[in-house]
């Protein structure tokens, strides 16, 4: 199960919220279920674009605004720093270059942390934990090393 | 420290009386060249290592937007970066159409500028990453401070000046002093903005630098510099000088002067962050 991005937390999880015990009931299934952009942001507790808005919750921890002195949103080609090499994502990954769209990105309360990419501060790229994996950057719009990552998650 | 990489834009100038859409590569001697079938160009630019694609409509048409929805969800077959639709979106359901087809995100101009609550509104609807609003500033020089009054006058190598916004592809001037209506855009929620100098447009003399300066020394929102590249070195002045995002080209690409490879290795070699390919 892949949920997309983009978009504001807020209407995200409004349209999405239907689908929450399906979701649910996918992740513990334990078929790998894929959140990108948005979609990371969406497995957390809440955010702080969106105050008040309950996410899924199956990873602890919040969505805060980029604490950086640089231009946001932070657009662009960012590298990679994967920091779970075992992380099956990042097979033949080796901190190559993806394309990011985000003003906000999560803090996970728990070490699920598998990549970083630095804007003036670190920003959460990826999280994983078991069959639950997220990308903050768009792997569908991130060149080869997009379509690699996602190929990774299609073999699993 | 380590940065986001600078980034190389390819533009396509799209006719779209043809079905497939054709790419409009100069006007000479009034009969305009075509550079070929805007999908195939865009994938060959990807291969290149182009970090973006933007297709302009340059009919600005309204009954066309199904052929540039053909265009791009073609394009989203083979191309994976993002991809920006500009020229003609008025609403919310055009921007959706060309989004539903594949692109990432649209560029508003004469629209917003007639309705500057649409900025408000498509921002809302689909996030300020997707929302580009494009400015195409004329110099205006200044002789007598008087005339100017109210204007945010730049100096420049070529004397003092204030920058006029432009619509419907630089027929029609409208008063807007460019500075302000870039502060304007962002505050109502533009997540980029794509800077064209209308008095470099075409010439292949380079990027209007002090233009270009003058915007994203305000702003905090990523700018894209555009009008005026015909050679490496453009780029290369536009990234030393200024603090664009990126930088959008068409001529020096569509008539294989150089390829985006090339371009990137060039500004690779010179200390600019670029994404190798």
């Amino acid at each position: 199960m892949v949920i997309p991005g983009v978009g504001a937390f807020g209407d995200g999880v409004a349209n999405l919220r239907p689908f929450f015990p399906k979701i649910r009931e996918f992740y513990a299934s334990g078929l790998p279920l894929l959140g990108i952009c948005l979609g990371l942001q969406v497995l957390f507790e809440g955010s702080e674009e969106s105050p008040g808005v309950e996410g899924l919750g199956v990873l602890r921890g919040k969505v805060v605004r980029i604490g950086t002195d640089l231009r946001l949103p932070h657009i662009g080609w960012n590298s990679i720093e994967v920091r779970k090499g075992n992380c099956p994502l990042f097979r033949g990954v080796d901190d190559g270059f993806a394309y990011f769209v985000h003003s906000y990105h999560a803090l996970p309360e728990e070490a699920v942390v598998a990549a970083t990419a630095s804007y003036g501060c670190s920003v959460t790229a990826s999280v994983w934990r078991g069959n639950l994996f997220g990308t903050q950057f768009h792997p569908e719009k991130s060149g080869a090393v997009g379509l690699q990552i996602l190929e990774n998650f299609l073999e699993l | 420290m380590k940065m986001l990489c600078r980034r190389i834009i390819p533009c396509l100038d799209c006719d779209l009386a043809f079905p497939e859409g054709r790419v409009v590569k100069g006007i000479e001697f009034r009969r305009i060249q075509y550079a070929g079938v805007p999908w195939r160009l865009a994938a060959r630019y990807y291969e290149e290592g182009a970090d973006e694609i933007v297709f302009l409509d340059i009919t600005a048409s309204h009954e066309k937007r199904e052929t540039m929805a053909h265009v791009i969800e073609k394009t989203s077959e083979n191309v994976f970066v993002p991809l920006t639709v500009g020229g003609g979106i008025r609403t919310i359901e055009d921007a959706r159409k060309v989004f539903e087809a594949g692109a990432d995100k649209i560029s508003v101009n004469t629209a917003a500028i007639g309705d500057p609550a649409l900025v408000n509104r498509l921002a809302g609807h689909l996030g300020s990453q997707a929302c580009v609003v494009a400015i195409d500033a004329k110099r205006r020089y200044v002789r007598n401070p008087e005339q100017a009054k109210g204007k945010n006058v730049v100096e420049t190598p070529e004397g003092p000046c204030w920058f006029e916004c432009s619509i419907y592809g630089g027929r029609t001037f409208t008063g807007v002093d460019a500075i302000k209506w870039a502060l304007e855009v962002e505050e109502r929620g533009a997540g980029e903005i794509l800077l064209t100098s209308m008095d470099r447009d075409g010439t292949r003399e380079g990027y209007d630098i002090p233009l270009t300066n003058a915007i994203c020394e305000r702003v905090s929102i990523p700018v894209i510099a555009s009008g005026g590249c015909g050679t490496m070195a453009h780029i290369l002045e536009v990234f030393q000088k200024t603090q664009v995002s990126a930088a959008l080209a068409a001529s020096i690409f569509h008539h294989e002067i150089h390829h985006v490879g090339e371009v990137k290795r060039f500004l690779a070699e010179r200390g600019v962050r670029v994404r190798p390919r």
